[in-house]
């Protein structure tokens, strides 16, 4: 315990960087899946080439991903941004098939009512389509943020900063309290993100009854699982 | 990604115990023995709660709590917390396979005995048949597929996964990331990359194919709106 006060500023200065690691593959997943699920739920032949680029990118691993990345966009082997894209292409492969369910599950009579009460295309996505199928995305962004989260450590195999350098070097001073401290410093940040996520969630959809929500998350649980 | 691709084409890499066959043997090998464990633990569980309808918040929590928990760390505080681990890397690498590859078994094995029309099974028991019988002639066949696709999630995780875990100096196509690490080699990690993620996909058509091919001759005909609605076999596609 002791090695924990003592190197807790590094400690942290590790769990900042594995935060800020952490936050551009979720949030930009996010950004690039929600247009991209629209698109598949609105046009057939979309949705069958996004589904299956999604799933093929998906079967790829993630450590391959990583390192195959610096060949992809040109850049240094130990640049952050290989991991931050190789895990943003991760969160759209898992979120754009989430979308493209969410917009399949709001009723079309209730387009339609929006329409005949006078609403044009892009005022119906913002106010009516976009909120009902919210929170079948939010329950998306948290398997998502769980797996990214959980993924960054995969950084330190390849000389990256973040929790999982704990990992690698409680490995080579065989030192296992190191480990532990990088385990459940990544749940840790995995737990706060999820809590967050649900907060915001509440914020936004406050109508939104958790009932049918549950009920999705845990088809969502049962179906996505972290693949390192 | 020349580079790769050369470093793959060069005969030389092909041969040994450090070769690419060897390699992709033992990678076989670990993710083989990985799925038969598993298989037998999660398969006996999950039919067992799809049959009686127990049991299922322990999936949904399992897979959820799982969900967070960093791979990497798990099996180098196993290989390092006991003594054994690092001796033989293939222990830990075992347990932290298992225990990876259990959830998504357990949930395809779950939801196709869930997924069987309660009709069907209220049919054979008025038939005559036993629990048993019910269980492996009737819900086991038709909730194939399903298993087959929890199969093919934990697959394709056991095989990533045991790409990292070559970094406790065990066999498999991850050595080739990690040997080359060291060196500045990226020719050589590209074509560990290539070579996993081939291995991925080739292994993910054959469970594709797997599926397909276990699905009872009397539920192809009803299948496009059945089988599109249960979760695990979503992520197959």
């Amino acid at each position: 315990m002791s090695w924990l006060f003592e190197n807790f500023s590094d400690v942290w200065a590790l769990a900042v960087t594995h935060v800020a690691l952490s936050v551009p593959p979720i949030l930009l997943g996010l950004i690039i899946s929600v247009p991209l699920g629209w698109f598949a739920h609105r046009y057939r032949w979309g949705r069958g080439t996004l589904l299956t680029i999604a799933g093929l990118l998906y079967t790829i691993p993630s450590l391959a991903l990583i390192i195959a990345m610096p060949t992809i966009l040109g850049t240094q082997i130990l640049d952050p941004i290989n991991l931050i894209a190789a895990l943003t292409l991760y969160a759209v492969a898992l979120l754009v098939r989430t979308a493209a369910d969410a917009f399949d599950q709001v009723s079309p009579q209730v387009l339609d009512a929006a329409t005949a009460l006078g609403y044009g295309p892009w005022r119906r996505f913002w106010q009516v389509q976009f909120p009902l199928a919210a929170p079948i995305i939010i329950a998306g962004t948290r398997v998502v943020s769980s797996s990214t989260v959980s993924l960054v450590t995969l950084g330190a195999l390849v000389g990256m900063s973040g929790l999982g350098y704990l990992f690698t070097d409680g490995t080579q001073r065989s030192f296992p309290f190191e480990i532990g401290v990088g385990i459940v410093g990544t749940v840790l940040i995995a737990l706060i993100f999820d809590l967050i996520i649900v907060l915001i969630g509440k914020a936004l959809l406050p109508w939104s009854r958790t009932r049918r929500v549950r009920a999705k998350t845990n088809a969502e649980t049962l179906e996505v699982t972290t693949n390192a | 990604m020349l580079d790769g691709l050369n470093w793959l084409l060069d005969p030389a890499h092909w041969s040994g115990s450090r070769g690419i066959p060897t390699r992709l043997l033992e990678h076989l090998a670990i993710t083989g023995l990985t799925l038969l464990i598993a298989g037998v633990i999660a398969l006996a569980a999950g039919l067992a709660i799809g049959h009686t309808r127990r049991g299922r918040g322990l999936v949904v929590g399992l897979s959820g709590a799982l969900r967070a928990m960093p791979t990497l760390g798990l099996l180098v505080f196993i290989a390092v917390q006991f003594g054994f681990g690092v001796r033989l890397a293939i222990i830990p690498t075992l347990i932290v396979l298992v225990v990876l590859a259990i959830p998504p078994i357990l949930a395809g094995a779950y939801a196709g005995v869930e997924s069987v029309d309660p009709a069907t099974v209220d049919a054979s028991r008025a038939l005559g048949l036993t629990e048993w019988q019910i269980l492996w002639r009737v819900e086991f066949p038709l909730a194939l597929p399903l298993i087959v696709g929890g199969l093919r999630s934990a697959m394709l995780q056991v095989v990533a996964t045991a790409t990292v875990a070559a970094y406790i100096s065990l066999g498999g196509l991850g050595r080739f990331l990690f040997d080359a690490l060291p060196l500045r080699d990226y020719p050589q990690m590209l074509a560990g990359a290539i070579l996993v993620a081939a291995l991925a996909l080739i292994l993910d058509l054959l469970f594709l194919l797997v599926g397909k091919a276990v699905l009872p001759a009397g539920v192809r005909a009803t299948r496009g709106t059945r089988r599109s609605k249960t979760p695990t076999e979503r992520t197959a596609a």
